[in-house]
């Protein structure tokens, strides 16, 4: 079961903020994801089965939003924003450095589990660009030996 | 070139303004509710807007000329005013009022939303209160996009605050006044930035536009008159019910007043959010954040988030206010000023932009859908040098394909950076297919990160 009583009770606590059950599907992935680190198809299932809905409401929700994974991530997942005004700021070499680090690609996973690498669009944190995210904490006004700090400290 | 924005033209601008949205020295734990309350005069707003009726709150506002931050520009006292009195049921029963917050930021550019979450969520929470009171809404949700975890941690605890002291919930600072509010976490989607994809994503939905009309203040969240706006515009309402509409209406212009926290990044030496009034003019404004970095000449500006067309140097004497911006074929849009400098290639930066587009598409519209795609591949496919002369007419053709098709103006936005890099920088498109090359890379320099991995089609 991966919808446990801490998700139950969590979504039970803000029943009441919304007209419709429905409304609660995003909070529940959002759960669903801090718990597993991604929303697989059985956590679909659970979470159309709890909310009364068809599979296919989930599941068209799951693939529409980028923030849900739908394969597992490592336990860091790197997300390096390079959109115009990071790209303008030096994002390039970011991504680049964290593949050289990390020996993958965008949109891979280390072989140890520990790192999964992704291109961003937009964070709404121009103004510090290059920016980044690693799992839910922003990381500001970049360079490639803060990134590879970075790496190393977690590493 | 005495439009090359360098140091010998920096200058102190003079700003005469008083501030409605931020402190001119940033005050230590603003975030909580006893600073909010002890230093920033807060709630002091709300308990006035208490002893108005909605009517007289709401013509405060259109008194103070505020138009909406989020990008429309559209009067906020005008669109609060057509949200119905006493909507019914077909049964005759009441139907309940909706006020939702859009802190969905993402256009790329702006970044004052995340600065008003973390330091004045107060003051959000202040200007919701009001507006609730103004439409007589009875519940509110603060549509907060996803990755703003930590934004969202330090609203909750806002929140919290504001019930336990009584500004929040049942009979509000004695007055008979009832409002409940809560927080909304979207899911990473572009799109949800539009009002109508907002609603549909709040009630657990894909996030793509609605058809208009029914406008959201018929039909809006979950089927009931609603009423959408922007972080900025709840924050700007608090100081124009505390102090006066007169106060906030004599900064700015004639038709838009205020202040307005201009998001400037790119290349300029002090990038940042500013808050100032909305009739200083681009050059100042770029002065203002320190000049061009480096002291290099200036090449293009985009005034007012990715969707706003391009500006050339030579077009930056022109006030940031919405209509002057938009009498020079641009918008003032959400406030986000990007700054290129001279090394910019404009084919490579509109590339990097459509690549954005193309993949925030929802996808409902055939136009938008396909358009999107079709010019990050072409774009791409000039870039990279293996563009042809009849391309340049295919984007010219494609856009007005997209613009005013729509849903939404999600396609209209993506014409935006594509028509007017075309326009305006012509010849470095025309270099690029003659040269076919990047002119302005060296060479051996390595592409882009995102040209290399994303192949453009053969058309």
């Amino acid at each position: 079961m991966i919808l446990c009583e801490t998700i139950k009770s969590k979504m039970e606590a803000i029943r009441s903020e919304f007209p419709t059950e429905q409304a609660l599907l995003l909070p529940l992935l959002h759960e669903i994801q801090a718990k597993e680190g991604w929303v697989s198809e059985g956590a679909m299932r659970e979470a159309s089965e709890f909310l009364h809905l068809p599979l296919a409401k989930v599941k068209e929700v799951v693939t529409f939003y980028t923030m849900y994974n739908r394969k597992p991530v490592g336990k860091y997942h790197i997300q390096v924003c390079t959109n115009i005004a990071c790209f303008l700021r030096g994002s390039d070499q970011l991504v680049a450095c964290f593949e050289k680090k990390l020996g993958i690609s965008c949109g891979e996973t280390t072989a140890d589990r520990k790192f999964t690498l992704s291109e961003v669009e937009c964070l709404a944190a121009c103004g510090t660009a290059p920016v980044m995210q690693v799992n839910n904490d922003y990381h500001e006004n970049l360079d490639e030996s803060s990134c590879q700090a970075l790496i190393d400290r977690l590493s | 070139m005495g439009n090359g924005l360098g140091k010998e033209l920096k200058k102190e601008v003079e700003l005469m303004s008083e501030l409605f949205l931020t402190t001119k020295d940033q005050i230590p734990d603003s975030h909580t509710i006893s600073v909010y309350r002890s230093k920033l005069q807060g709630y002091a707003g709300l308990e006035k807007a208490l002893t108005m009726t909605r009517d007289e709150v709401v013509d405060q506002v259109k008194k103070s000329n505020l138009r909406g931050r989020g990008g429309a520009g559209f009067p906020t006292g005008m669109k609060w005013s057509f949200m119905p009195k006493e909507p019914k049921h077909p049964d005759g029963s009441p139907k309940p009022k909706y006020l939702v917050c859009n802190a969905d930021e993402g256009e790329p550019g702006t970044f004052k939303d995340r600065l008003l979450l973390n330091r004045y969520p107060h003051k959000l929470i202040e200007g919701m209160a009001i507006a609730a009171h103004a439409i007589g809404a009875s519940r509110g949700w603060i549509y907060v996009r996803g990755e703003f975890y930590q934004e969202i941690v330090i609203l909750k605890k806002a929140l919290e605050e504001a019930y336990a002291q009584g500004f929040l919930g049942k009979n509000i600072m004695g007055k008979g006044f009832d409002f409940e509010l809560s927080i909304y976490r979207g899911a990473g989607a572009y799109i949800c930035g539009e009002e109508t994809a907002l609603l549909n994503s709040l009630e657990g939905k894909r996030g793509e536009p609605r058809l208009k009309p029914p406008f959201p203040a018929m039909v809006g969240a979950f089927g009931m008159p609603t009423c959408v706006n922007n972080v900025e515009t709840f924050c700007s309402v608090v100081g124009i019910l505390r102090d006066g509409p007169e106060a906030f209406a004599k900064v700015g212009t004639e038709r838009s007043g205020g202040t307005r926290l201009f998001c400037v990044s790119g290349h300029v030496e002090k990038p940042g959010v500013y808050e100032l009034p909305l009739n200083i003019t681009l050059r100042d404004l770029i002065s203002h954040c320190g000049g061009v970095k480096g002291g290099k000449k200036l090449k293009a500006v985009i005034p007012g988030g990715a969707s706003a067309p391009m500006l050339s140097a030579e077009e930056i004497d022109v006030a940031m206010d919405f209509d002057s911006l938009m009498k020079a074929g641009t918008m003032a849009g959400s406030g986000g000023v990007i700054v290129m400098d001279e090394t910019v290639c404009i084919v490579e930066a509109a590339a990097r932009l459509l690549k954005f587009y193309e993949h925030e598409s929802c996808g409902q519209c055939s136009q938008c859908r396909e358009g999107s795609h079709w010019l990050a591949r072409l774009f791409h496919r000039i870039e990279t040098g293996h563009g042809d002369t009849k391309d340049l007419d295919t984007i010219a053709r494609l856009c007005s394909n997209m613009a005013g098709q729509t849903i939404c103006a999600f396609a209209d936005a993506v014409t935006g950076p594509a028509l007017s890099s075309l326009k305006k920088f012509r010849k470095e498109f025309e270099a690029h297919i003659t040269e076919g090359c990047c002119p302005l890379k060296k060479p051996g320099q390595k592409a882009p990160h995102f040209l290399e991995h994303h192949d453009h089609v053969t058309l």
